[in-house]
């Protein structure tokens, strides 16, 4: 499906307020929870929605998991963050600041 | 790195993810469509104590579940409410509340909010005051439910609940779906259920005065898509054409015994809050058992888990993994064998069954009965009654019908379809 929202690189986000994100022990891994539904977040999804706090742009939050994951090509990153957020952006789990 | 868009879908790993709580059968409405067992009133004794449901409650996230529901009956009738909900979230559960807003005041959604509610959700009837009260059950002149509702809907949001809004569509409210569409804008409500009547208990006995016609579906269907493409994603409206007009089944409890967990009043564990009706099985209680044992070891959960216990035609059908056969109670209330396909799906030998409730619905428009409202000690009245309406009619020239064909041919929780979501899968 084609993104309908488009994610900039000096854009904000943070994680939808209606939406819970945190560790499940009992799932190991990062879970989102919200009104009668449960997301399971593989390991780069919640590297991703970590730095979703409003602080970083997502230019800003690139650089950080270029420096986490020790990866070399910045811009392969940058798309897939891109790819990821706007997908996010479509789910409601994450919301612009302005 | 990233694979946006991919699905990878949480089944739990054969643990429960979802908990629901039925506290009381008690409520101070009288729904039409009310899913509550006939004999709710026989429940009211043996209700669990505040004790016995800490130690579900506690059973239940040490197996792994991160969702529970307080639900009924009327939840907010239990005095205890706050403190199962403060319980709940302290040990790591994402709270969901069931209500009827009924029993609702300011004071107590501030003390639920503070002992970490995360979530209401309010059961609505319409935006018309009449026939909100109608379906309601209720005579508004001694209880006016509607007004109640719309100001406790106000209250939640002023406290910045996330809210859905879960409104049975039913022939008498389906006209108001544009409007109650743009009171749940107005509300400021995140999330709008429009949700199908499934027909068992009180919401069978009305059934031929309840069900819309496919006529009225598609064009409600349509009223919402325009609705959805004005507001965009600010609202997230929950709508699908109901099983009967559907073809297929809907893909009951993600499931038998797969990630969703029953509590009625009494103590019974039960894979959905309609599995009672499935006679031939036994319902142990966590009085007498730890939830581990009925969730892994008892032959009430293992019954329909996964697909060995299936029929033809879904033994050997592609979609089995999609919707599980459908659900056990309809296949028993509307076939008579609780194994058999739901005859929901066009590929049941017994979809006709589902076919001619659709016609003896549109018959008895003619007819005009009345509603049934849910009231106590009416179980004998109502199998009285049904005897003569439309739909058992239909049903026993029906029964005749399969009978001759050689097979046997006796004669309905909402479904939690939307209980997970799929995940995003980042490689
Ligand atoms: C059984 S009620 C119990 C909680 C509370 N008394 C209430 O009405 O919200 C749970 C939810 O199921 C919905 N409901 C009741 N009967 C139903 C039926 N036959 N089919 C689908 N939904 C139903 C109600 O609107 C409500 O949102
Ligand atoms: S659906 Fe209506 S009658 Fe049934 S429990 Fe909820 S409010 Fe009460
Ligand atoms: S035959 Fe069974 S598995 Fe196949 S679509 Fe129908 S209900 Fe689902």
């Amino acid at each position: 499906m084609e993104s309908t929202n488009q994610v900039l690189l000096q854009e904000r986000y943070i994680i939808n307020p209606v939406f819970l994100f945190r560790w499940e022990e009992s799932q190991d891994a990062h879970v989102l929870l919200y009104p009668e539904g449960v997301v399971k977040l593989n390991q780069t999804a919640a590297a991703i929605l970590k730095h979703c706090t409003g602080e970083l742009t997502v230019d800003q939050s690139v650089d950080r998991l270029v420096a986490e994951f020790g990866q070399s090509d910045r811009e392969v990153i940058t798309q897939s963050v891109v790819k990821f957020l706007e997908a996010s952006r479509d789910k409601g789990w994450i919301r612009i600041i302005d | 790195m990233t694979k946006a868009g991919s699905e990878l879908s949480i089944d739990g790993d054969g643990k429960p993810i979802w908990v629901s709580l039925e506290l009381t059968y008690q409520c101070p409405l009288s729904c039409v469509f009310c899913s509550n067992p006939l004999d709710f009133e026989s429940y009211q004794k043996g209700e669990m104590s505040a004790a016995e449901w800490k130690r579900v409650i506690r059973e239940a996230r040490d197996m792994g579940a991160m969702q529970i529901g307080f639900t009924g009956g009327e939840p907010t009738l239990r005095k205890d409410l706050e403190e199962l909900v403060g319980y709940a979230n302290e040990i790591g559960f994402y709270t969901n509340l069931i209500t009827s807003g009924i029993g609702l005041t300011a004071t107590r959604l501030k003390v639920l909010k503070a002992a970490g509610l995360k979530h209401i959700q309010l059961g609505f009837q319409s935006c018309d005051e009449n026939v909100a009260n109608t379906l309601a059950g209720v005579d508004s002149a001694k209880l006016n439910s509607y007004r109640k509702k719309l100001a406790i809907a106000q209250e939640i949001k002023a406290l910045g609940f996330p809210m859905v809004l879960n409104i049975p569509v039913t022939r008498q409210n389906l006209p108001q779906v544009p409007e109650i569409l743009q009171l749940a804008e107005q509300l400021g409500v995140e999330y709008v259920e429009l949700a199908n009547v499934q027909y068992y208990n009180w919401a069978l006995v009305n059934r031929d005065q309840l069900m819309p016609s496919r006529e009225e579906l598609e064009w409600a269907e349509a009223e919402v898509n325009r609705f959805r493409e004005r507001v965009g994603d600010k609202m997230t409206i929950y709508f699908v054409i109901p099983d009967y007009f559907d073809g297929r089944p809907k893909a009951c409890m993600n499931g038998w015994g797969s990630i969703h967990l029953t509590i009625a009043p009494d103590g019974s564990a039960l894979p959905c809050s309609q599995a009672r009706s499935l006679e031939t099985l036994t319902f142990p209680s966590v009085r007498d058992h730890s939830l581990q044992w009925l969730w892994e070891e008892s032959a009430t959960f293992k019954v329909y888990r996964g697909n060995e216990w299936m029929k033809e035609p879904c033994r050997s059908c592609d979609e089995k993994e999609q919707d599980f056969g459908g659900c056990r109670c309809q296949a028993l209330a509307l076939t008579g064998d609780a194994d058999n396909t739901d005859p929901a799906c066009s590929k049941s030998p017994h979809h006709h069954i589902v076919q001619q409730a659709i016609k003896s619905a549109e018959l008895a428009r003619e007819l005009k009965q009345p509603l049934l409202v849910r009231e106590a000690n009416s179980v004998v009245a109502i199998k009285r009654a049904s005897k003569m309406s439309a739909a058992n009619r239909v049903a026993s020239e029906e029964a005749e019908c399969v009978n001759n064909t050689g097979s046997t041919c006796r004669k309905e929780s909402s479904c939690k379809s939307r209980v997970l979501s799929d995940g995003e899968a980042v490689e």
